[in-house]
């Protein structure tokens, strides 16, 4: 029990482990049918590798990694876009460095700044709007990029950036939304999910009740939970009590910080600057409806997909994945990650060919990052 | 990127734009507290949030702060958001 000892409370873990494997008993699960919970947020998807929770839980319980990392599910048409932008003369293309290594068709952004483009990356969207005050004669286009926590943030730069009348700043958007890939999984029919551990800062936002529709329409409970291990496993706790009493609830383990309602202020610039589009494309899972944002037409001057002539047509030719990457299969819970061909052979963090490779909240690289450390607590 | 890191809130910078100076870890760093703001931004001054890509989007209090912190450490995602805050400052002084 090696990841024990790393556990700020071991003694608090070992007593909700125990009750887990009590429930999951009671329930009748074991490692050759066992329930299937999918921890949404790539964030818990990391935090569970870190901490060995899926070999510390009882093995009724199998933990199946969601789509919630949104550099992971960037579609490669939409890189190819950003290249696209980024590499004409007056721009200054800025984005998160998750964003860099994201592989395009040809390339990625990094290759594209080794070829020359002007790619900054920054921490903030107000970094790029502090570049566009001081460089009035480039455009300074910033990638929006992530789910409903980043989301406020890219709103009000934007409603900054109007009241200023900053007319070189734009973004070109890419935020998604967290609830409909679930409702699109939840209707697959050869999907078998038990329960969902629910992402925890897109809550803060959010609130709990767009989640309603798990409990109410597909009869599954969900549980939002924190990043600390033992709020996982406090979650995972809550969602096998629910199975096993027959209730199907919408539960907030991390109330500390995700209000019933959400964020007031964050919900009312993301209406505000933000409206739906009829689909987007998620890589691993194809078009799916009304899940990604593009800018309100009130905002136009602001929309890099306007002002760079892009639009969302570009995106929608379909652009297949590399020969034999699997991505869409593991993201979809059907195949684990060291089951596919490429996996740390032609597909590393260092030279990732599939998008879930890239991120450290992508289920490849977490199993690669710790396969090591696995390997020594076995 | 979506984990966030906690900050302290130390002083107010611009109140027009709803920004104040944090201190993240040692480092300081304006962020924008328009989220959570409910009154003069005085009022935030000494108080725990957990701050996104630059924004205030929860205050949480002292000891939520420092176990979300130490299990940043752990998944070595604090020393990713400073080094992306260092990068963003990098990116205001290049030269094209």
């Amino acid at each position: 029990m090696r990841y024990m000892d790393e556990f700020r409370d071991p003694k608090a873990a070992k007593a909700v482990l125990a009750k887990i494997a009590e429930v999951v008993v009671q329930i009748g699960a074991t490692a050759e049918k066992p329930l299937h919970i999918m921890e949404i947020c790539g964030g818990h998807t990391h935090a569970i590798f870190r901490y060995g929770l899926d070999k510390l839980t009882h093995p009724g319980i199998e933990f199946i990694h969601g789509p919630g990392c949104p550099v992971c599910v960037l579609p490669r048409a939409r890189v190819d876009d950003c290249i696209a932008i980024a590499e004409r003369p007056e721009v200054i293309f800025t984005t998160f460095g998750d964003a860099m290594r994201v592989p395009g068709t040809e390339k990625s952004l990094i290759q594209a700044k080794a070829e020359g483009a002007d790619i900054r990356m920054v921490y903030s969207p107000l970094d790029a709007l502090e570049l566009a005050r001081r460089n009035p004669d480039r455009e300074v286009v910033f990638f929006g990029l992530g789910f409903e926590t980043t989301a406020p943030s890219t709103a009000l730069s934007i409603q900054q950036a109007a009241r200023e009348g900053l007319g070189n700043f734009s973004v070109f958007c890419n935020h998604i939304t967290v609830p409909p890939p679930l409702r699109a999984l939840l209707s697959d029919p050869d999907m078998l999910l038990d329960g969902f551990v629910g992402p925890g800062h897109v809550s803060m936002v959010i609130g709990i009740h767009p989640y309603d529709f798990i409990a109410h329409d597909f009869g599954k409970p969900i549980v939002v939970a924190g990043f600390e291990p033992l709020d996982l496993l406090q979650s995972v706790l809550m969602v096998v009590e629910q199975i096993r009493d027959g209730r199907t609830e919408v539960e907030n383990q991390y109330a500390r910080v995700v209000p019933e309602h959400g964020n007031p202020v964050s919900l009312a610039a993301i209406d505000d600057v933000y409206e739906m589009r009829p689909s987007f494309e998620w890589r691993g899972l194809g078009e799916i409806d009304e899940s990604g944002l593009r800018i309100r037409a009130a905002y136009r001057g602001y929309d890099a997909e306007a002002k760079f002539g892009i639009g969302y047509g570009a995106a929608s030719r379909v652009v297949e994945e590399p020969g034999g990457c699997a991505c869409g299969q593991v993201m979809t819970g059907r195949l684990k990650p060291t089951a596919c061909p490429h996996f740390g052979k032609g597909c590393t963090p260092e030279m990732p060919l599939g998008a879930l490779m890239v991120s450290s909240e992508g289920a490849c690289a977490a199993y690669y990052q710790y396969g090591g450390a696995r390997a020594a607590a076995e | 990127m979506c984990l966030g890191i906690p900050g302290r809130i130390v002083a107010v910078t611009d109140e027009a734009r709803q920004m104040a100076m944090a201190e993240v870890s040692g480092v300081r760093r304006e962020v924008n507290v328009a989220c959570v703001a409910s009154g003069p931004l005085e009022t935030l001054v000494g108080r725990w949030a957990l701050i996104h890509v630059g924004f205030a989007m929860a205050l949480i209090d002292e000891d939520e702060a420092a176990a979300t912190l130490e299990a940043l450490r752990e998944l070595g995602e604090a020393q990713e958001a400073l080094e992306a805050m260092a990068a963003g400052d990098a990116a205001l002084g290049e030269r094209a």
